[in-house]
């Protein structure tokens, strides 16, 4: 039988080059920890975030976690207290510095996942070799690993290369480039904002209740150069002269819930939502 | 079809109750709200219901999937009304079949505070003074500027 599939994100590292704590960092207005975590949630029944023995503080605090078992470092120490934690459970391991880490590419690394092997992962696109905080390991790993770190060695990178491991090529090139250093980061920011596009962009907007009232409309189509929601609001509260502050808002974005830092996409529908009263 | 529904027509409770029967039930509980005539010292003289039905439907049918699972309960549905609605007329209707009182009524009480704290939906009042305000919102709009938090649950029973 098929192990069910957990998620599990990296977030231990020292982040010694980088200077500052990498699960911390923003893109967008979101951490990249929350935002690894939310790109897992949805594709698996549960998810944790690996942290230090020795690890707390509050942006990992507000998820649930495994911390490593032992005091030996690095990415294969979470991955083997994760495997022991739940060993009736596979996991799909993304560290939490891949910004450019899209729902596609780990769609297409679950949809091609072999349980028969110890896992299945990503090929590099830069070496050619295994990407080790990209991929699945089956419960069968556990043991494996534990031999292999009991050789005192830990480069989850080495321990697939000699392992039966089903590898695939990345559907996007660009989807594990990592950042480690603060000039990787300054690209990678840039290169994010590219793709998202700063230029200006058409949105569609619906009022309801008093909004509509106070826009004098039902729906508006907007071009906008905002980024989130949030920024939205405020150019459309200073146009329409709305008496609603965001606090007293919720807002939706192609009829769904969503934080007011969501990145806005051309063609997105938003409405902002006033204090309900149903009943 | 979906156990939250919307609809601009008035209300048949017997006709809904209907849907729910079910041999496995013993237990049948149910909440009508209606349109009274008076709020907060003013006297209403009708309503006005809008809501973001897309996004409603989404919502409510999580309410209700949340009470079947929560409490246990065998059927559960909540229809609620849009556009003008005219004193005594149901403005919204829950019902739940169970095998037991006990979860039915639980998970009533559950369904009807979470759809009004949850699902967009917008009341507007129309009173007898002529005047009308969007139940919530104008509150909300006065106090912005006096930064009070105070209601922020928007609970108002």
């Amino acid at each position: 039988m098929t192990a069910p599939l957990y998620g599990l994100v990296l977030a231990g590292g020292r982040s010694t080059r980088m200077g500052e704590d990498k699960a911390a960092l923003e893109y967008g207005g979101r951490s990249q920890l929350e935002r690894a975590f939310a790109l897992l949630t949805p594709l698996l029944s549960r998810c944790f975030v690996s942290v230090r023995k020795d690890q707390h503080d509050a942006l990992r605090g507000r998820f649930p976690q495994i911390a490593d078992s032992a005091e030996v470092a690095g990415p294969a120490a979470g991955i083997l207290s994760a495997l022991s934690a739940f060993p009736e459970a596979a996991w799909l391991v993304v560290a939490c510095d891949l910004p450019f880490l899209d729902a596609a590419t780990l769609q297409f690394l679950i949809a091609r996942r072999d349980p028969a092997q110890l896992a299945t992962a990503f090929r590099s696109s830069h070496d050619g070799l295994p990407e080790p905080v990209c991929a699945i390991y089956e419960p069968a790993a556990a043991s494996a690993l534990q031999t292999f770190m009991s050789g005192g060695r830990n480069c989850p990178r080495k321990f697939l290369i000699q392992s039966p491991v089903l590898l695939l090529d990345q559907p996007r090139a660009e989807a594990l480039d990592n950042v480690n250093t603060p000039g990787e980061l300054d690209d990678a920011r840039k290169r994010l904002g590219a793709a998202a596009g700063t230029g200006p962009r058409a949105l569609k907007v619906q009022y309801y209740a008093l909004l509509r009232e106070q826009a004098g409309r039902r729906d508006e189509a907007v071009t906008s150069t905002a980024a989130t929601p949030r920024e939205l609001f405020a150019e459309l509260a200073a146009r329409h002269s709305f008496t609603l502050a965001p606090e007293h808002l919720k807002v939706a974005v192609n009829a769904e819930f969503c934080d007011w830092s969501r990145p806005l996409q051309a063609g997105d529908q938003v409405v902002f939502i006033p204090p309900v009263a149903g009943g | 079809m979906s156990n939250f529904r919307f609809t601009s027509q008035p209300i048949d409770g017997g006709a809904l109750r209907a849907e729910l029967i079910d041999t496995h039930c013993g237990g049948f509980t149910c909440f009508e709200g209606w349109v009274r005539n008076h709020n907060e010292g003013l006297e209403v003289t009708h309503l006005e219901y809008e809501a973001f039905e897309a996004l409603g439907v989404r919502e409510g049918e999580r309410v209700v999937a949340e009470a079947c699972e929560r409490f246990g309960v065998t059927r559960a549905l909540c229809v609620h009304r849009v556009g003008d609605l005219q004193l005594r007329e149901i403005a919204v209707w829950v019902g739940v079949a169970a095998a037991h009182r006990d979860e039915a009524f639980k998970a009533c009480r559950y369904i009807i505070d979470e759809v009004k704290h949850r699902v967009p939906i917008w009341k507007k009042e129309h009173y007898v003074s002529g005047d009308s305000g969007w139940v919530n919102c104008e509150r909300c709009a006065t106090h912005a500027h006096e930064h009070d938090h105070s209601h922020a649950h928007h609970d108002h029973g």
